[in-house]
């Protein structure tokens, strides 16, 4: 049985290699149509599914009810407000909520007395939760301001530990790729924006970046001494250094979305829709995209940045003359020195 | 990293690491049995029930809060709410522009009302004045000796306000025991009836006071420092210097001048005419009442008489929320249930659990042997996190909220991505034809950067979000950047200097099969044969090379590794074509 060490094995001395870099076209072109479709897709939907937190508004979670029938806690509504439109959902297992449009004091007491009788609970199984409508547009913009801060600050870490702009400039377009695409994925779920699944976005932006930064470390490392050989091209080196860490990248994203894994299909499926769910899906999604955008964007882009550079060029000439002249002096005593 | 012996290397680091943990846990049983910290980390609301409310504080004009009045809308809403009877109430700041009030319970709408209200500072004279406790029944003023208003009352120190009514309500008011429900604002045109509370060795006061003559929102500033005497030295006595805007200084000038009559009337300093007295008012309470020895024309008075260094700044820091009519608006209310709470917390361990397991599984499938290097570091992770979050809960009142939890099951995926890294790094070091204890070495030494790299961008956001991020946010934040400092501890304390030890043992030395670090499965061919024995000039791949190409193919020889040398020998016996290797992918 071929294993994972034999797989590793294989990229590792370049007997199996995957064709990262040379297909860039391709891949830019998927990446750009999948950001494309992200754009798209929430756009005919006609924005995202916001929470409460960015509508305002009530919400009330009703804990072991004794029956999951929505008309009760639709009634228990509209008995203290006539003509309201509350809506009533099962979000899992015995929890009940309801949501409805802002209530004064006075109506929420009532509701909840309304909705602990309908649904046969004790008083402490009724949580209420009132959103200003200013709320979650105020986690938005310091999300946002968040967002602008982390990236300038990570992509001058990136550029001093990197000493190079372009692989700062590739790690992030490689970022705002996963971002769009995570988004895109959000809003095709239909799930609902709320200020967890924001945390889980700005917490994928540093997955991604991360992973990043472990792949180009590798470049970096294969492709200090380039001038000095011959052997490779850099396009030919970055594409190495993919492969070689490409393992790492699968073993991480798998450890990585294990457990995210389970809290999204087991957690919440017991639990519903809550701060663990809308957080689980964004990262699920995140790690997965974050992981192929480095591999598939962030890593190509770096060599394309950096393929005309003069130094690099000559380099590349060079490379070609050596394979030339050893294809040349071909003789079955010669290995092949490629 | 400390050195290590050559016999046990990494065992020092070991021994370190333990005796960090023993003192950390040493740390916290005792806050334990001294009754301050407990073993059990600390609850947000959001998992043990209770009312948290966001508030935005909003300042009269719309200018923009700044950190200084932002602590101050918490001192005063600290006030209020303890003065309500909540206990156990928490009130903080968040990302220096929002209060958050968590409170266990539910508020009644009084402590809401209470709370959102924004400061009122003013400063009405004194009418009447008597000791704090409540007139007994019997001994009140019959009905005929009451107070009748003769005349409309001509300005706010006119006696005329007093109409029995409120001269019944001074009666009856007890400032020992005050009620807590009528929390009502006061009008400001109207007399207003209330009490100094007790402080340190000063009994309680109640108070007939005037209409509001100046308010709070006219002092610019104010500041205390200790007196200075008549002849400009420094004396013990501590004063509260305040500073008016224009405004305030015109009706300022007007009430002393006024109240000053009254001083110099009843005799000067030996008087005790309570007119000549204008009260501090906040939140309707007296916060003091001193009297006018002097007319004040410049705006700038200052109040003396027995303060501490304490008392002096305590009144300063006052006067100043008097000048910040501060009110506050909801942004979010939140009222948990415990059994939600409760309920949200058992899934959530029970999915972080879960997702735990599978990646042991994983791990012991991908890296065999090695993969319960990962779980021991895992687990050494996890007590270390679980160790800090108890501490902080005690030094700092670090409460777990959900979201909390939620980062500590994601930084499980991250933690483990240190040790992959580093292993990945090793196979890489055997795969060159490194013997392993060599190879534990020389891959650290790479992985390490790359682990520091990668958790720089880690911390990095943790940073941001946390400083830069409201609500829940911040709790994931923390506790993101509490792990990935844990997982730096662990790989560097406890994962390398683990690996530096098994690299001696026969098992994963010899490569067992199952160790998950064995060389002939990583496609390795030994670099050293046995101890000091390096490969011979023989085992090289035979090149043969044209004169031109001499140094440049010799120069590419020595940059490949060990195991592309192998492939290219191995093909050049296979193949009598010399196509070139496969991994070339133009």
């Amino acid at each position: 049985m071929p294993s994972f060490a034999t797989f590793g094995n294989e990229l590792y001395t370049g007997k199996r290699s995957y064709n990262f870099v040379g297909a860039k076209k391709i891949w830019f072109i998927a990446a750009a149509v999948a950001v494309a479709l992200s754009i798209l897709i929430p756009v005919a939907k006609g924005g995202f599914n916001l929470g409460i937190e960015f509508r305002g508004g009530s919400e009330f979670t009703v804990s072991n009810v004794k029956t999951t029938d929505a008309t009760v806690g639709e009634e228990a509504v509209t008995d203290v407000v006539a003509g309201s439109v509350p809506r009533v959902a099962n979000v899992a297992g015995t929890t009940m909520r309801i949501q409805t449009d802002k209530l004064t004091d006075d109506e929420t007491l009532r509701i909840k007395e309304g909705l602990t009788t309908a649904y046969g609970v004790t008083d402490n199984e009724v949580t209420s939760t009132f959103v200003g409508p200013t709320w979650g547009a105020d986690v938005t913009k310091q999300a946002l301001i968040g967002l602008v801060i982390f990236v300038l600050l990570a992509a001058v870490l990136m550029a001093l530990y990197f000493r190079t702009w372009k692989m700062s400039l590739s790690a992030i377009a490689g970022m705002v790729v996963t971002m769009f695409v995570t988004a895109g994925v959000y809003a095709l779920s239909d799930f609902e924006v709320t200020p967890s699944a924001i945390i889980g976005f700005l917490t994928v932006l540093s997955y991604s970046l991360y992973d990043t930064v472990v792949v180009f470390d590798k470049i970096r490392e294969n492709t200090a001494e380039l001038d000095a050989s011959t052997r490779r091209t850099f396009a030919e080196e970055v594409n190495l250094a993919v492969n070689q860490t490409l393992v790492r990248s699968i073993n991480t994203m798998m450890v990585a979305i294990l457990p995210v894994g389970a809290i999204l299909f087991i957690g919440a499926g017991l639990l519903g829709a809550g701060t663990l769910r809308d957080l689980s899906l964004a990262l699920f999604v995140g790690i997965l995209i974050g992981t192929a955008a480095t591999i598939f964007v962030a890593a190509p882009m770096y060599a394309w940045l950096r393929q005309n550079e003069p130094d690099l060029v000559r380099q590349a000439k060079r490379v070609e003359q050596r394979r030339a002249a050893a294809e040349r002096s071909a003789a079955p005593a010669e290995p092949a020195q490629a | 990293m400390a050195r290590t012996g050559p016999k046990k290397p990494g065992l020092r680091v070991l021994v370190w690491l333990g005796v960090i943990i023993v003192a950390l846990t040493a740390v916290l049983a005792g806050g334990t049995l001294a009754g301050k910290a407990s073993w059990a980390p600390k609850l947000a609301l959001d998992l043990e029930g209770g009312t948290q409310m966001i508030l935005a504080p909003k300042v009269e004009g719309g200018s923009d809060i700044n950190e200084e009045q932002l602590n101050q809308a918490v001192a005063i809403i600290r006030q209020r709410v303890d003065g309500s009877g909540v206990a156990e109430a928490e009130i903080s700041t968040q990302s220096g522009r929002n209060v958050v009030v968590s409170l266990p319970g539910t508020p009644s709408s009084q402590t809401r009302d209470l709370i959102q209200a924004s400061a009122d500072m003013n400063f009405r004279p004194v009418l009447l004045n008597g000791a704090g406790a409540a007139v007994p029944e019997e001994s009140r003023a019959p009905e005929d000796q009451l107070p009748k208003p003769t005349a409309e009352p001509a300005n706010s120190s006119d006696t005329n306000w007093i109409t029995p009514e409120i001269y019944r309500q001074f009666e009856a008011l007890d400032c020992d025991n005050p009620s807590q429900d009528e929390q009502e604002r006061s009008d400001p045109a109207k007399p207003l009836v209330t009490c100094e509370p007790a402080s340190g060795n000063n009994p309680a006061i109640k108070y007939i006071l005037g209409p509001v003559e100046v308010k709070g929102s006219n002092i610019v500033t104010s500041s205390f420092q200790l007196q200075q005497g008549a002849q400009g030295a420094v004396t013990n006595e501590w004063a509260v210097n305040i500073q008016f805007d224009g405004e305030g200084t015109a009706k300022f000038k007007e009430v002393t001048e006024r109240l000053n009559q009254f001083y110099v009337a009843a005799g000067g300093e030996s008087g005790n005419d309570p007119k000549a007295q204008f009260a501090i008012v906040l939140d309707d309470q007296v916060i003091s009442a001193p009297r006018s020895l002097a007319v004040i024309t410049d705006g700038r008075p200052q109040i003396t008489g027995g303060f501490t260094e304490q008392t002096a700044k305590a009144l300063s820091d006052q006067l100043r929320f008097g000048a910040l009519p501060i009110s506050f608006e909801i942004q979010s209310e939140q009222q948990i249930s415990a059994t939600l709470g409760g309920e949200q917390l058992r899934m959530g361990l029970l999915a972080g659990l879960i997702g735990l397991l599978l990646v042991v599984v994983y791990s012991l499938f991908q890296y065999r042997a090695l993969g319960f290097v990962t779980i021991a570091s895992l687990v050494v992770a996890g007590i270390l996190t679980y160790l800090a979050i108890a501490i902080l809960g005690w030094t700092e009142n670090y409460r777990l909220s959900l979201a909390g939890v939620a980062g500590i099951i994601v930084a499980i995926g991250q933690t483990a991505d240190s040790f992959i890294v580093y292993f990945e790094r090793i196979r890489d070091e055997l795969r060159e034809g490194r013997g392993l204890v060599s190879a534990v070495e020389n891959g650290w030494k790479r992985a390490k950067r790359t682990v520091l790299a990668s958790k720089a961008v880690n911390l990095l956001a943790a940073l941001v979000l946390y400083f830069v991020a409201v609500g829940n946010v911040r709790g994931f934040a923390f506790t993101l950047g509490l792990t990935a400092i844990a997982d730096l501890i662990v790989v560097f304390m406890f994962t390398h200097p683990t690996l530096q030890l098994l690299a001696r043992t026969r098992f994963f030395g010899e490569g067992h099969r199952f160790s998950g670090l064995d060389p002939k499965r990583l496609g390795a061919v030994p670099l050293y044969r046995g101890a000091g024995r390096v490969r011979t000039p023989e085992d090289r791949p035979a090149v043969a090379v044209r004169a031109k190409n001499a140094g440049a193919t010799a120069e590419a020889e020595r940059r490949m590794t060990i195991a592309e040398r192998r492939l290219a020998q191995k093909q050049a016996e296979l193949a009598g074509s010399s196509k070139s290797a496969a991994k070339e992918n133009k």
